[in-house]
């Protein structure tokens, strides 16, 4: 069962959908638990300075779940709550993919798949080189994991032992055409992280506290990069949408089509 | 040049603690040097271009800056949305080396040969694109590379280059000029100064007076001094070691073809035709077998004359 802060996140991700006539809903959807417990509780971050240079980097590499992105951090304070009603509309800070230098608080501009963890790797990577502390966490989508480039960076990752790097998968067992064990197959998923060098965890990627105690031990081993493969829901807490797959692309919704969005979003 | 280029990163890092130099598996003992002295600043890493890239990016945008080398073609081919991306959108402070422009890598074929490399970042907003004529000014042109606010690639030549550029400090985005003349213009990049030059040499021996202006900068470019070398010439001639479109003939065309010169002119472009290079040889030999060699430049502007 979703508490009420996880309803009240997702009543925001689908207020701003509507207002800007698309999104994909359901990928982001999967992704609310993860990032609520990531900015409530994990996090070393200051919203009022969003450049801060020794805050945690968090990059959404899957830059497609951004209405769960966008939730939190105006949540956080990063910017108001009426920047989230100019969604996708001319002259917003807020695109249908998240850019960085536009959005407070979004660290990489992403939406084309398998440039998060490079990127996030070169944040890891000058922590080390600086001797600064911060975190760098990298979300990846599963069916992101079909990128090449986002094995050749866990390759390096490995190779300079970055244990401040931690990979997040949200792995909600869908992608766009089709199922991912169909579309092209992952598993053994974690077998696959753990033979390219990382320490893994699985945890169910809609429990709150789990999540918690996954997170809490991070990193999973002293010396190696962290890979948090979290098993989630496509659509979760919106019943009509969980594994729908019409739904990944979905735009141009009718008033009764939100009146439902809604209702099966009521604490 | 290579060897200038790299050794001139190696002691720009000295000076500057922001720089790093990445390689994606460079030949056995490239900048020991360097590595020994300088091991943070150093890094090593395998044949991941696109990985590279967006890892070049994250540390620029925490405060780097990188300098990556490999060979060209894999530097642009194979990871160009990663230079889109990764390093323009970004504003990252990356600079590319690439090695081996052009066709110097002739007997490796055409998977080596980067003959479009300038065609298709041009597009790139923000992308600086260098192509220096030969070591010295290679020396001159990288500390000029240090500070600039974005992304940059530097195109290498062969290496062994004759010297043709005047010992004057560089300026990035400034044209070059290495031969006065009146009427005709050679326009060149890179090191295709020298082709230039001996096509200017066999200009003069029939009683002409031909210009020759290099563009080691070809993005971001001083175009208001392009306009100005161009405005009093009657025959334009460009020569590039690249394919004939999108690189330095493109980019003479879209000024000639959006300026109104009062006096007019004829012009042509010399470069690569639109096909993978046939055949093997040395640079020199496949550049001839592409018809880029001094007789077809005397020729052709010669038929701009007529």
């Amino acid at each position: 069962m979703l508490d009420a802060r996880s309803l009240a996140l997702r009543r925001k991700v689908v207020e701003t959908m509507i207002a800007g006539g698309r999104g994909h809903l359901p990928s982001a959807l999967s992704l609310v638990e993860i990032l609520r417990v990531l900015y409530d509780e994990v996090l070393r971050l200051d919203p009022v300075r969003p450049d801060w240079p020794l805050r945690d980097r968090c990059v959404l590499s899957k830059g497609h779940g951004c209405l769960a992105l966008y939730a939190l951090l105006q949540d956080k304070g990063f910017f108001p709550e009426e920047v989230l009603s100019t969604f996708c509309r001319p002259g917003s800070l807020l695109g249908g993919h998240p850019e960085r230098g536009k959005v407070p608080g979004v660290e990489a501009s992403t939406g084309s798949l398998g440039h998060g963890l490079p990127i996030g790797l070169g944040y890891a990577l000058a922590g080390r080189l600086s001797h600064a502390d911060y975190r760098t966490f990298v979300i990846l989508g599963d069916g992101e994991c079909d990128e090449g480039s986002t094995w050749e960076a866990a390759m390096i990752a490995a190779k300079h032992r970055l244990d401040s790097l931690v990979v997040i998968v949200d792995y909600n067992k869908q992608q766009s055409y089709a199922g991912t064990s169909e579309v092209l197959p992952l598993e053994p998923f974690s077998d696959k992280w753990r033979a390219f060098g990382f320490a893994v965890a699985e945890v169910d990627g809609h429990d709150v506290r789990a999540l918690r105690q996954t997170f809490q031990t991070l990193p999973l081993a002293a010396g190696r990069p962290s890979a948090v493969i979290c098993h989630t829901v496509k659509g979760k807490g919106i019943d009509f949408l969980e594994g729908d797959l019409a739904w990944h692309h979905k735009s141009a919704l009718n008033s009764a089509t939100v009146d439902q969005l809604f209702a099966a979003l009521k604490g | 040049m290579r060897n200038t280029c790299l050794n001139q990163v190696h002691e720009l890092a000295r000076k500057d603690p922001r720089i790093l130099f990445l390689g994606s598996d460079l030949g056995a003992g490239t900048l020991q040097a360097f590595r020994e002295e300088l091991p943070e600043q150093f890094l090593m890493e395998g044949i991941s271009e696109q990985a590279l890239v967006g890892m070049a990016a994250g540390l620029a945008l925490e405060g780097r800056v990188v300098y990556l080398n490999t060979i060209a073609t894999f530097l642009t081919r194979r990871c160009y949305e990663q230079l889109a991306l990764d390093l323009c959108l970004h504003k990252a402070k990356v600079r590319l080396i690439g090695s081996g422009g052009g066709l110097v890598y002739a007997p490796l074929g055409p998977t080596h040969q980067a003959t479009e490399d300038i065609a298709i970042l041009r597009p790139l907003p923000g992308m600086g694109i260098l192509a220096p004529a030969d070591a010295t000014e290679m020396k001159r042109l990288m500390p000029t590379t240090v500070d600039y606010d974005g992304p940059l690639y530097i195109r290498l030549g062969k290496g062994g280059d004759p010297v043709v550029t005047p010992d004057e400090p560089f300026v990035l985005g400034a044209p070059v000029v290495l031969r006065s003349g009146r009427n005709i213009l050679l326009i060149t990049t890179g090191t295709a100064a020298s082709l230039a030059l001996k096509t200017a040499d066999l200009l003069a021996a029939s009683g002409h007076e031909p210009g020759v202006l290099h563009l080691p900068t070809l993005k971001p470019l001083d175009l208001e001094a392009l306009k100005a070398h161009l405005a009093p010439m009657r025959a334009v001639l460009t020569l590039e070691e690249h394919h004939r479109t999108g690189g330095l003939g493109s980019l003479v065309a879209e000024v000639l073809a959006e300026e109104s010169f009062p006096v007019p002119k004829r012009f042509a472009r010399l470069g690569l035709p639109d096909a993978f290079a046939e055949g093997y040889g040395s640079q020199a030999s496949l550049m001839t077998a592409c018809g880029l060699h001094v007789e077809a430049a005397v020729a052709t502007v010669q038929r701009l004359l007529v």
